[in-house]
């Protein structure tokens, strides 16, 4: 069963196959054997989950269920669930339960999907590896050896292991994708303003967006589905109405045009990663699309205006973590300033100090106008080039990351971590959808193809992504770990 | 050396919305600590704030008043600081793009006259909590410092002035101009009690003829209009001191403490925070059409300058009257509604400043709660208009309506038989009588020189208003008298 995708596995429930009840009972059991060494969850929440499931079992037998009822599914700990820890993979947190439902997780268990769990992730969003997480670092199912990427590190680990078939994560600077990438999953970050950002705890809020991680492109259009709409409570979603993103997966894909970006085939791309990718331009031209070269002018100043913009929100976002009403407090503090002060040191993990310490001063009186007003400028300069270059092409690829997972441990200073970004950062700063899929391997590890489309085009891209599955099989291998115990 | 003040001031203004800026938690004041508190307000993790449209609609309204420029577009900025009562680590205000531009307001000075004063920019904000450092304890003596955020996110209207007053008492008029503004407008109920208006000032002297403006303090959370006064009367003495004995006043922020009447210094330039302002990127920025601005400004009520010079202009009423019956909305409609009644200006205005206002001042009573309605003393003036009583016995007739004793003049008037006489014939009679039973007096008044007599012709009216209970026409007494007496010469 662990085997199957969410599609497959929706198909079966409704087929009467197996009950809800056993399906989640077996993940379950899965993630309680594999799940030790893995790492993938901060919070298992089986009771909650078996609940759940007998609910989508029973309104089953009362003929109300939907496309995604009883479907089991992992949250990334930065969505708030009602009565279930929510810690964003910090100590800060990590004795905050929110009173209140994310408003993904609302529409999830609308749709009666049964949710087994908190993914591990890197500490308010906040890595790229999922080193950061106070919880502890996850291993790549492919390679114990290896990162499973970040910041949604748990969420792709546990869908990679096959613990969960889907799971929910977010993307502010790549933080679907790249994991996706290194966990040979399928992930989709949507257009800022699609899924709402209710009750996700904030990393940088112009940039934060959630979406869906799966084994497959169809079962990302399922999930997106789910949760995107316009939200009365985040005021930046967009009104604007949520088509059947299944209903064009099959569309044929003669006379795509796609476009490469020059930028992001430069140096620094690891030769293997590189070929993969080549490989699956190649398998697009044999759908009938077309290839051309474009350019992305903006693309080196991406990773320097982010590490402005998102620390500058993140600065001001985590001021609210201040030992007062929730969250950790230092003990006997002697005063307003000890208790601020020994609260955040002690509550804080190395790299969301850096980036508070950052924000904290691009902000800052004289420095305002040379980091932040540049960086904005630099953002909408960004935007621009993808603009004028859907206007060429339907759709943009290139690698999701320019090496495979590397080992835990291997980058230790921040600089090079940062730079893993660099196919990923400028999607977020502009704002546009972008999808990750498996193409291939590069030293035995993954390689994720990343497919970007216009504002909105989110329905393009699962029909471009979907045609590849179709005609590859990368989003089929498996690690060694689902074998061993299948 | 002749020194002259130069007074901005910053005000803040509750606005009368429902619920808070920007979440769905009630606004009303007094309620138990901390259970008009959201998630939102509490700051918790993912919560998002949505802007409140009434808060929107009130400032609009209000620019519109002080025919302010209203921007197209408003955006929102953080303004970061660590507090207890801020939940955040920043207050949601607006620094770079204010919601109303540039403005005027017009105050009225002691002798009447009035002078215009400039309005930089109004900008919406949310309120914090309140600290209560007095009232706790651990229960071993150790003192504890509680939190209140029913009050944060309060939606907060700021409205920045020039430095354009010069003297406590501008400041003062000043100050209630904008709360008789905002009240006219209905967005705020004004209570500076409750703290629904709070002002920061701006103070330096400089020489008479320099142009250049001192080094300004500002004096923080002054609040009320007596305090204005006394706190800019305190701090301009304290620095014209401190420069004439060769001092330098240093630019900081004061602490105006009413109970000693002194200021003190709270913090200096150099301890000020960098409070890190950005655009805040959980709120889009605001547009406003220019339909939905013209449709506030259609619907905006007449405004206290509007109103004076009416009252002026079409009622024939002097600038003073004008200007105390327009000085608040529940006054002006008091007194426009006794005027719909009786249809005499002066005569309503007369009432209303006269007897009215001043058994309101006795009792310590706001003119909404007047035991007397605006109907009754409309009713009362329409009858010394139509002579149907004089105003000794509509005195008699208030005093009874004001006790409760009836609900009508006409009621009074019929009840007590205050009705006038004007019937020559009854007069006569009451004349003849009075004549005849005074003849030492009538014998005084013809031995008088004919100019003297004038003056004593007084003893004879009282005299007869007694014998009619005050009820005959004293002028019609008048001249009746004089000639039966002059005939008598």
């Amino acid at each position: 069963m662990h085997d199957k995708t969410l599609t497959e596995l929706a198909a079966g429930l409704a087929a009467g196959e197996f009950s809800s009840r056993e399906l989640t009972a077996n993940l379950l059991a899965r993630i309680d054997r594999l799940d030790g060494d893995l790492n993938s969850f901060i919070t298992v929440t089986p009771e909650q989950a078996l609940a759940a499931a007998d609910a989508a079992d029973a309104a089953r037998a009362r003929g109300e269920a939907g496309p995604l009822t009883g479907v089991p599914l992992a949250l990334k700990d930065i969505f708030c669930t009602t009565g279930v820890k929510t810690s964003a993979g910090s100590k800060m947190l990590d004795n905050f339960v929110a009173p209140y439902d994310a408003t993904v997780v609302e529409k999830l268990k609308a749709a009666g999907t049964v949710s087994l769990g908190k993914t591990n992730m890197d500490e308010f969003a906040m890595g790229s590896s999922n080193e950061n997480s106070f919880y502890g670092a996850v291993k790549n199912p492919w390679d114990g050896a290896a990162v499973p990427g970040g910041s949604s590190g748990g969420s792709a680990a546990a869908v990679a292991a096959g613990l969960v078939p889907a799971a929910m994560g977010t993307d502010t600077g790549g933080s679907i994708r790249q994991p996706a990438a290194f966990c040979g999953i399928t992930g989709l970050k949507p257009t800022y303003g699609r899924v709402s950002r209710y009750g996700i705890i904030a990393y940088a809020s112009s940039l934060d967006q959630a979406g869906p991680m799966a084994r497959t492109a169809a079962d990302c259009a399922h999930l997106l589905g789910a949760i995107a709409g316009h939200d009365l409570r985040d005021s930046t979603s967009v009104a604007r109405g949520v088509p059947d993103y299944t209903a064009e997966l099959d569309a044929p894909l003669a006379g795509l045009k796609i476009g490469l970006p020059t930028e992001y085939f430069g140096d620094g791309l690891d030769p293997e990663v590189e070929s993969a990718v080549r490989e699956a331009i190649r398998v697009y031209e044999s759908l009938g699309a077309t290839v051309r070269e474009v350019s992305l002018p903006h693309t080196h100043y991406a990773i320097p205006a982010y590490y402005v913009i998102a620390p500058a929100e993140a600065s001001s976002n985590l001021a609210r973590y201040d030992g007062v009403r929730f969250g950790h407090r230092c003990e006997a503090p002697t005063d307003l300033t000890d208790l601020y002060l020994r609260s955040r040191a002690e509550g804080f993990g190395e790299e969301v100090q850096r980036r508070i310490l950052m924000g904290t001063h691009t902000l800052s009186e004289g420095f305002f106008d040379a980091y932040y007003k540049k960086a904005q400028q630099v953002r909408r300069l960004i935007r621009q080039d993808f603009l004028d270059a859907f206007d060429e092409v339907d759709v943009l690829m290139g690698p999701a990351s320019p090496t495979p997972a590397f080992d835990l441990g291997a980058k230790k200073d921040p600089v090079s971590m940062y730079l893993q970004d660099i196919y990923t950062i400028a999607i977020n700063l502009a704002g546009i959808p972008g999808i990750s899929v498996p193409a291939g391997f590069a030293g035995g590890r993954p390689v994720g193809l990343q497919i970007l489309g216009t504002h909105f085009a989110e329905a393009r891209l699962l029909n471009v992504a979907h045609q590849f599955q179709q005609a590859t099989d990368w989003h089929l291998r498996r690690p060694g770990i689902i074998e061993e115990t299948a | 050396m002749q020194w002259e003040t130069v007074i901005g001031l910053e005000v803040h203004v509750q606005l009368a919305t429902r619920s808070k800026i920007f979440s769905g938690a009630s606004t009303a004041f007094g309620a138990e600590p901390n259970s008009q508190a959201c998630a939102v307000d509490l700051g918790m993790p993912g919560v998002l704030p949505v802007l409140n449209e009434a808060a929107v609609a009130m400032a609009v309204q209000f620019g519109l008043g002080i025919h302010a420029e209203i921007p197209e577009v408003s955006v929102f900025d953080r303004k970061n600081y660590f507090y207890p009562d801020l939940p955040k680590g920043y207050q949601t205000s607006q620094m770079y793009h204010p919601i109303v531009g540039p403005g005027e307001v017009e105050i009225t000075l002691d002798d009447g006259s009035t002078k215009a004063i400039r309005v930089h920019h109004a900008h919406l904000e949310e309120d914090a909590g309140k600290s209560l450092h007095e009232t706790f304890s651990d229960g071993m003596g150790q003192a504890m410092t509680g939190i209140d955020l029913n009050r944060a996110g309060t939606p907060l209207l700021e409205i920045v002035s020039e430095p354009d007053m010069r003297s406590a008492k501008e400041a003062a008029a000043y100050l209630k101009a904008i709360h008789s503004i905002v009240t006219y407008l209905g967005i705020s109920d004004g209570n500076m009690a409750e703290g629904s208006m709070r002002c920061d000032v701006n103070v330096s002297v400089r020489p008479k003829d320099q142009a250049a403006f001192g080094t300004r303090a500002e004096i923080k959370n002054v609040n009320s209009f007596r305090f204005v006064e006394r706190a800019i009367a305190f701090e301009v003495e304290r620095q014209i001191e401190l420069l004439e004995d060769g001092g330098e006043v240093v630019q900081e922020t004061r602490l105006y403490d009413p109970e000693r009447d002194e200021t003190r210094s709270m913090r200096t330039k150099e301890q000020a925070n960098d409070y890190r302002y950005f655009p805040c990127p959980d709120l889009l920025p605001v547009v406003l059409d220019q339909a939905y601005v013209d449709h506030l400004r259609d619907n905006l009520p007449e405004l206290p300058a509007d109103k004076r010079a009416r009252f002026q202009e079409e009622m024939g009423l002097s600038a003073y009257d004008a200007g105390v019956l327009s000085a608040s909305r529940e006054m002006a409609e008091f007194f426009e509604q006794v005027n719909d009644v009786c249809g005499d200006a002066k005569q309503a205005a007369n009432w209303v400043q006269g007897e009215l206002s001043g058994a309101l001042n006795r009792e310590g009573l706001p003119i909404q709660s007047s035991p007397v309605s605006a109907r009754q003393l409309g009713e009362l003036v329409a009858r010394i208009i139509d002579d149907t009583i004089n105003g000794k016995a509509a005195k008699q007739v208030f005093q009874a309506l004001w006790n409760g004793e009836s609900d009508s003049a006409d009621a009074v008037i019929e009840a007590k038989g205050l009705k006038q006489v004007t019937d020559t014939g009854a007069i006569e009679a009451m004349i003849d009588q009075v004549i005849a039973d005074s003849p030492a007096q009538v014998a005084q008044y013809r031995d008088a020189e004919p100019d003297k007599r004038g003056k004593m012709i007084g003893y004879f009216v009282g005299q007869v208003m007694k014998a009619s209970r005050g009820t005959a026409n004293p002028q019609q007494v008048n001249g009746l008298l004089k000639e039966r007496l002059d005939a008598l010469c």
